[in-house]
């Protein structure tokens, strides 16, 4: 019979936290920042259907960092557990801290289980308020962690890096295109070089305080994204007054607060519908591209 | 998070509500208490009549505001047409509180679906959703609680309004021009059927809407017609590709009180001619 190592707890922790950091080091970052309407979500991602940044109720929004099948489970049970809130209690009754909460627990329990994997992943649960002074950013790592964040946060490979860009150059109540242009420099910055991201390299999402229906989630895409990186003039004009019109608020009646009005994804209403039709011929070479990436370690990382 | 949540397989919110905890499913607690057959000795509230009809590039649904319970008028201002989301629309009749629970489940399933997978569902699947939602209510059917939705919304893939009916054990089918649901249904499908017309636009369609439930209020004590006193007007509700968008009270009282003013001279409304 064999005598079991005894391995200190130290020890174990610390192996599991290194495999994972080493993991999520290889992936891209992820950028949330407060601009003068909303939270901005901007990644490095070539993939137009495989997304790190989502929308997880009204004013709730996800990104991550790390391992794709391990984030998008979180994803969906936190699209889950906020869907059953929203409906055993009410719409407004779904916040960030919740969610945030739930995650860092999950996260926690996944990370000590002796046995398992821990999840290589990094997460961003953000909530746009009615004011600015409400807005909320919690941050948390692979362990469990959370961090309420205040202005702008990173999480991914070059997590620090980043940061350290976007404490010089970030400033509170920029403009959408400025906060965009602001945060794409700094992704760009994550090497010994500089890069020049264009906007098929990213995935460009915000949670729009002015949007008048309750999801305020909306995906920046095509040439709006383009105008608002090139800085033409009337492109923040352009992107703010893009807003929705549907017209569900006065809806009332005893079904209101659960009134849906759909299409999380921006740009012209018009536009979903060809937009649809082709991500979903683009999925098979954004799987394809995935399982490339992943071919030196068996993982699919992003 | 429960384990519940972190074990994925399905993207409809009612299937997963199912296996959480299905108590929380409309339709399913008269059925845990073991009853069966009979009508529910009840006086609860009851939606009565949803109008639908299609017009070129788009779809309208319109509903009185009244609520029955037995012969007493329950509520005088109840909304009956909802949102589902941004290119659908729900109309209910029956049983109003089964049925406005039934139209939240739905919405949630809607937006639910949207979430997990990335893409909307097609017009149809929305409407074969409603269905399945309407036959899990088939035990409360039975006892008198029945629930008689009207669907309609615009198709993105065909580019046209469509309408979807429903009977109370969960059939579906798919209407062609207009329909209605509802206790005075009939009188305001006889309405509409002398005033529709293919090449109405969305102002056009409301005014026959609101012509037809002024009709189905005339004959139909259950049915309200329009409270120009209270200024309590028909729910108007357009599809179009721009989306979901309920017609604003001053739109919809300005076309009510034109058909009342005409309706002072020619109290059973506009004539069609006869041949």
């Amino acid at each position: 019979m064999t005598t079991p190592f005894y391995v200190s707890p130290e020890q174990l922790m610390k192996d599991r936290a290194d495999y994972v950091r080493k993991n999520i080091a290889r992936g891209g970052s992820v950028a949330v920042l407060n601009y003068d309407g909303g939270i901005l979500f901007v990644a490095e991602n070539r993939s137009r259907v495989l997304h790190k940044i989502s929308e997880i109720y009204d004013r709730v929004g996800f990104a991550a960092a790390g391992k794709y099948n391990e984030f998008e489970n979180l994803r969906q049970a936190g699209v889950r557990l906020a869907d059953t809130r929203g409906y055993l209690y009410d719409r407004r009754d779904v916040s960030a801290l919740g969610l945030a909460n739930a995650y860092a627990q999950t996260l926690g329990t996944i990370f000590s289980e002796a046995g398992g994997k821990p999840y290589e992943v990094e997460l961003i649960i953000a909530e746009v308020g009615d004011r600015a002074d409400q807005d909320q950013i919690y941050r948390l790592t692979y362990d469990g962690s959370v961090a309420d964040a205040h202005g702008f946060v990173v999480i991914g490979g070059a997590a620090d890096e980043v940061s350290r860009v976007l404490e010089g150059s970030y400033t509170e109540g920029a403009h959408l295109g400025a906060a965009l242009r602001t945060a794409v420099a700094a992704l760009g910055r994550d090497g010994a070089e500089t890069r020049e991201l264009s906007p098929t390299q990213l995935e460009v999402a915000v949670l729009d305080r002015g949007r008048k229906r309750d999801r305020k989630f909306r995906r920046l895409v095509g040439a709006q994204l383009a105008r608002l990186l090139a800085d033409e003039p009337g492109a923040d004009e352009a992107a703010v007054s893009d807003n929705g019109n549907g017209d569900t608020g006065n809806a009332d009646g005893a079904a209101a607060s659960a009134s849906a009005p759909a299409t999380g994804d921006g740009g012209g209403k018009s536009g979903a519908k060809s937009g649809a039709s082709a991500e979903q011929g683009d999925i098979l070479d954004d799987i394809d591209e995935v399982l490339e990436d992943g071919d030196d370690e068996g993982g699919s990382r992003d | 998070m429960g384990s519940a949540f972190m074990q994925s397989g399905t993207s409809s919110f009612t299937e997963f509500l199912a296996t959480y905890n299905p108590e929380y499913l409309p339709g399913r607690r008269l059925a845990a208490l073991g009853a069966t057959g009979g009508t529910v000795p009840l006086d609860v509230p009851h939606g009565t009549t949803i109008v639908a009809l299609t017009f070129p590039g788009g779809v309208l649904m319109a509903g009185d505001r009244r609520a029955t319970a037995g012969n007493m008028i329950a509520q005088r201002d109840i909304e009956k047409v909802f949102p589902a989301d941004e290119y659908s629309v729900v109309g209910i009749a029956g049983t109003a509180g089964i049925a406005v629970e039934m139209v939240k489940l739905f919405q949630v399933e809607l937006e639910h679906y949207e979430k997990i997978e990335g893409v909307e569902l097609s017009l149809d699947g929305k409407a074969n959703r409603l269905a399945t939602m309407i036959r899990g209510n088939l035990g409360l059917a039975m006892q008198g609680l029945a629930v008689v939705p009207l669907f309609a919304g615009y198709d993105l893939e065909t580019s046209e309004g469509r309408i979807f009916s429903y009977d109370p054990v969960g059939g579906q089918y798919p209407e062609t021009n207009f329909y209605s649901v509802g206790s005075g249904s009939v009188f305001a499908r006889g309405a509409l059927k002398k005033l529709y017309r293919s090449d109405l636009d969305a102002t056009g369609a409301a005014t026959a809407a609101i012509q037809a439930l002024y009709d189905a209020a005339d004959d139909d004590s259950a049915t309200g017609g329009p409270d120009l006193a209270r200024k309590i007007y028909p729910v108007i509700a357009v599809v179009t590709e721009e989306g979901y968008r309920r017609l604003p009270e001053d739109e919809v009282s300005v076309l009510v009180h034109e058909i009342v003013e005409a309706r002072y001279g020619a109290p059973d409304g506009p004539k069609a001619p006869l041949r």
